[in-house]
């Protein structure tokens, strides 16, 4: 019998365990997840980060009950649901493609699952009613789907899936569809809809932005595997890994070879000559060669010598900031971004050379 | 434990698959029992003994359905010659199947190029103007074309009215009443497949012929021609295959004569009463038309492996 | 005046497409046109009467014929829609299986046979089986027009099948929907129109047959097609073509109603 997990202290609603999915034997075997294992809380808003094909849906379809996994367990409140087939897991799914019955009405749509859990009338219909007005579509009720737009058409899928009060609900992507604005609205919509239900939603998506601005935490995943889990800030302060790094926001790399540690913090002497302190994630202990990451806005650009200089090689400007694109003395790349205001300046143009100043909490080791 | 999961989706797919056999069982059987099972009795008659009024002598075998076919023995001193009428039956199915394809193909080519021209929404109505025909039974499109080119039809009456002819062109009963009652039965069949692949036709493409200094011919050839390959072939096989085991039109526009192999077939059930005879030419027909298809279905996965790049 | 290029014009095409349609439709027309002579003659034009119309209805031989070929076309359409639509959900939506291929070529067989082959194979085995059993009804002509008319009610199935969105199954089953459950309230009336549109082409195709009919049906078993066929070897009045203009009109009829049907749900 499997302990409860706990993650922060909140009980885990959802665990995957040791999970492996292996799509097709032989030689066209595709490994879609190794041996991944997370607990998502209670309560929780869960975000699957990562690039097409690595494995972020096929966990999703796991938990949903779509696919069965090649070995491993999947826990719902401490019990094994692997087995079990999608209609008898209290999972409900947002489809990317909203999935929505095109033979029945938003009403109907809504009402389908409750119907099928077998609810009274009544329950049915005051259910269907306070979903049609917690998603704002009262006067929609009796539309059919294909007379809504895209992003009534994703509220429609969100109430039906939150309509049988699910323990979990599963997004896949569900934002994709719409325009830019809109999908702005959603996130917020959707933040707003887990905190009123109180439901753990996992959101599956590979837009870094979406996953920061609307999760409790991020797993990012990369071919089959979750490379780092933790809060936004986590994720975009301290990349564990090279990968983590690169996916989410812009990077510069530094490489360095460590002198010291010392209280969580690594000494480490760049090779482009000075040190700079670097924070490092937990279970390592940097030596010898390692890279740094240094986030673009975590960098200043100043006239003299600072801890690395190199050539101004060209600024761009994007309005809100300016980018400093320089290049090393050791020949590697390194990119600033400032604040713009209406009165700064730069002082210094393409070809000048400048120093770079590393924030004190601003570098941190890759694990390699 | 760990299996358990692994084993539970084998099962599920097993299971699956059971199902599936179960659901295409009554499909399956059917077509067996009414359409490819009896295909096999008739290759078992063809090598049997014909009985005296029709039938075959079960058990008793013989290859004198399958020699017949090509050769016949004279009654008299027993020296064996080619069939000549069985073979010129074979000669002109083939021959008015080939001119009815052509045909069928410079008069449908054009106007499914000019269907897949219009604008959408005119589009739809000539697919439909050329679906009617389609549907429409083919006796009765037959005997249309019948009533048209009679002594005393349209055709001749015209001519006569406007004094080019003295006397009615005979049609009727030749191997020209065939030839255009097929190809008026079996036009519907090249237009839609050809049309099918016209309406996909990247007109990008043929501005960017006209761009790289085309002339109209050379798009036709160069550009159209190669991207419309696979409907020309489907169409030309649609109507190959029916026009080659054509029945019906051949008997009403052919009179007794001019024969088809349908009819020749049909003879030997009927008042030939030779049925291993008949049996050995429905599987000849059969295994020409097999051969048309393997050229198409060859044809078909070559340009689908480089079209659609 | 001056003339814009236009790149979609090919020189004489539109000529020949109009010629294509006039030639498609005349003889037809004339067809019909002849049903309503005055005269016994299919050559002069005698005036406008529906007595050849009177004549048809009121022959005994013609409306057994199309009452047979209705009960006909009915029974073997509806066991071939059954059985393809059947045919279909086991054949669509699938990983490769073993068999897969096989079923296709079955499926599709009927299309690829002449059909005066199939028709004299089902005559030598019906010819037996008739003796053997001593039966002789419209069932063997319900089971070869069935065979024959599966490949066509499979066709729409199966496309509509095929354009079906996969995730709707998934959503019901993830709704708590069971398997019967998720194929009675979502799988069917999503395939309906399929449905009917297989068993519209069906029923269209049974009526058609010539040549299989022929070789099946025993004695006094005519269908409309084949009664004609007799009539065409006799001297023809324009009740035959009375007789034609009527089939012509249901074919029309069924043939736009499948056209509509499938357009509202492209």
């Amino acid at each position: 019998m499997p302990e409860p997990l706990r993650v922060n202290e909140r009980r885990v609603a959802v665990e995957a365990r040791n999970i492996s999915k292996v799509f097709g034997t032989g030689e066209h075997a595709l490994r879609a997840l190794d041996d991944v294992s997370v607990g998502i809380a209670e309560n929780e808003f869960f975000t699957l980060l990562g690039p097409s094909g690595c494995g972020k849906t096929t966990l999703l379809r796991l938990i949903a009950g779509f696919e069965f996994p090649t070995s491993g367990a999947i826990l719902l409140g401490g019990e094994d649901i692997a087995t079990l087939p999608p209609y008898k897991r209290p999972v409900n799914t947002v489809f990317q493609s909203y999935a929505l019955f095109p033979h029945l009405t938003v009403a109907q749509n809504v009402s389908f699952g409750l119907e099928m859990l077998g609810k009274p009338r009544g329950e049915i219909e005051a259910r269907v009613a306070e979903m049609l007005k917690l998603m704002r579509m009262e006067q929609l009720a009796n539309r059919r789907t294909d007379q809504i737009s895209g992003g009534q058409a994703q509220r429609v899928a969100l109430a039906r899936a939150l309509a049988p009060a699910p323990k979990v609900l599963l997004l896949d992507e569900p934002l994709s569809a719409l325009d830019y604005k809109l999908r702005k609205e959603m996130q917020l919509e959707l933040k707003r809809m887990q905190a009123e239900t109180g439901i753990t939603f996992i959101f599956v998506t590979h837009d870094q932005e979406e996953a920061l601005t609307m999760s409790d935490r991020v797993a990012v995943m990369s071919a089959g595997k979750i490379l780092q889990v933790g809060s936004p800030r986590d994720i975009y302060d301290r990349p564990a890994e090279r990968f983590v790094a690169d996916f989410i926001g812009e990077t510069n790399y530094l490489a360095g070879t460590v002198q010291g540690v010392d209280g969580g913090r690594a000494e480490v002497l760049l090779k482009t000559g000075g040190r700079i302190s670097a924070s490092y994630s937990e279970g390592m202990t940097p030596s010898g060669e390692v890279t740094l990451v240094v986030r673009p806005e975590h960098a200043r650009a100043v006239e003299g010598a600072a801890d690395l200089s190199g050539a101004v090689e060209d600024i761009v400007y994007f309005g809100t900031d300016t980018h400093i694109h320089t290049r090393l003395d050791d020949g590697s790349a390194f990119t600033v971004r400032q604040q713009n205001s209406r009165n700064a300046v730069l002082p210094f143009a393409r070809g000048d050379r400048i120093g770079i100043v590393v924030g004190d909490d601003a570098a941190q080791v890759l694990r390699d | 434990m760990a299996r358990e999961p692994e084993l539970a989706a084998r099962q599920a797919h097993r299971a699956e698959i059971r199902s599936r056999w179960l659901l295409s069982a009554p499909a399956l059987i059917i077509i067996f029992v009414a359409a490819v099972g009896p295909l096999f009795v008739m290759l078992a008659y063809s090598v049997m003994v014909r009985g005296d009024y029709g039938d075959v002598r079960f058990g008793e075998f013989s290859s004198e359905g399958w020699f017949n076919v090509f050769f016949q023995r004279d009654i008299f001193d027993d020296t064996i010659t080619y069939a000549d009428a069985h073979l010129s039956i074979f000669w002109r199915s083939i021959r008015l199947s080939l001119i009815t394809t052509v045909s069928t193909l410079i008069l449908g080519f054009p106007t499914a190029y000019f269907i897949a021209t219009r604008p959408r929404h005119t589009r739809e109505v000539w697919v439909f103007l050329i679906t009617i025909p389609f549907w429409t039974n083919l006796l009765i499109r037959t005997f249309a074309m019948q009533e048209v080119i009679r002594n005393e039809g349209v055709v001749n009456t015209l001519l006569q009215a406007l004094g080019v002819i003295d006397q009615p062109i005979q049609i009727l009963y030749t191997d020209w009443a065939i030839l255009f009652g097929m190809v008026y039965v079996y036009l519907p069949l090249m237009v839609l497949p050809l049309y099918a692949s016209m309406e996909r036709l990247d007109f990008r493409l043929v501005e960017a012929g006209y761009d790289l200094y085309a002339g109209r011919f050379a798009v036709l050839r160069r550009i159209i021609l190669p991207l419309v390959k696979p409907g020309l072939v489907a169409g030309s096989i649609l109507v190959f295959i029916p026009s080659l085991g054509a029945y019906v039109t051949p008997r009403v526009l052919g009179g007794g004569k001019n024969m088809m192999l349908g009819n020749l077939i049909e003879l030997q059930f009927g008042a030939g009463r030779n049925w291993p005879l008949g049996a050995a030419l429905s599987i000849t027909l059969m295994v020409i038309v097999m051969v048309a298809l393997l050229f198409y279905v060859r044809n078909a996965s070559r340009s689908g492996a480089t079209g659609h790049g | 005046m001056a003339r814009y290029f236009d790149v979609k014009r090919q020189t004489g095409f539109a000529t020949i497409a109009i010629v294509t349609f006039v030639l498609l439709y005349l003889p037809i027309a004339i067809l019909v046109i002849y049903a309503f002579n005055e005269g016994e003659s299919l050559a002069n034009w005698e005036g406008f009467s529906l007595r050849w119309f009177v004549a048809a209805a009121n022959n005994d031989a013609v409306k057994q014929a199309a009452w047979r070929s209705l009960v006909i076309a009915a029974f073997a359409a509806t066991f071939a829609t059954i059985a393809a639509t059947m045919a279909a959900l086991a054949t669509t939506r699938t990983r490769r299986y073993r068999g897969l291929t096989f079923k296709y070529a079955m499926i599709n067989q009927p299309l690829m046979v002449p059909e005066i082959v199939t028709a004299v194979a089902l005559l030598i085995v019906f010819s037996q089986v008739k003796v053997w059993t001593g039966y002789s009804g419209l069932g063997y002509l319900i089971l070869a027009h069935t065979a024959f008319c599966i490949p066509f009610a499979y066709l729409p199935v199966r496309a509509r099948l095929e354009n079906m969105d996969l995730a709707l199954e998934s959503a019901a089953a993830d709704l708590y929907a069971t398997p019967w459950k998720t194929f009675r309230r979502i799988t069917l009336p999503l395939l309906q129109p399929g449905i009917v549109a297989g068993f519209m082409l069906a029923f269209v195709i049974s009526l058609d047959d010539v040549v299989i009919t022929e070789f099946v049906k025993s004695g006094g078993q005519d269908t409309l097609p084949t009664y004609m066929l007799g009539q065409l070897r006799r001297v023809i009045t324009p009740e035959v073509n009375a007789i034609a203009t009527l089939f012509l009109a249901l074919s029309v009829l069924i043939v736009t109603a499948f056209f509509f049907i499938n357009r509202q749900k492209a």
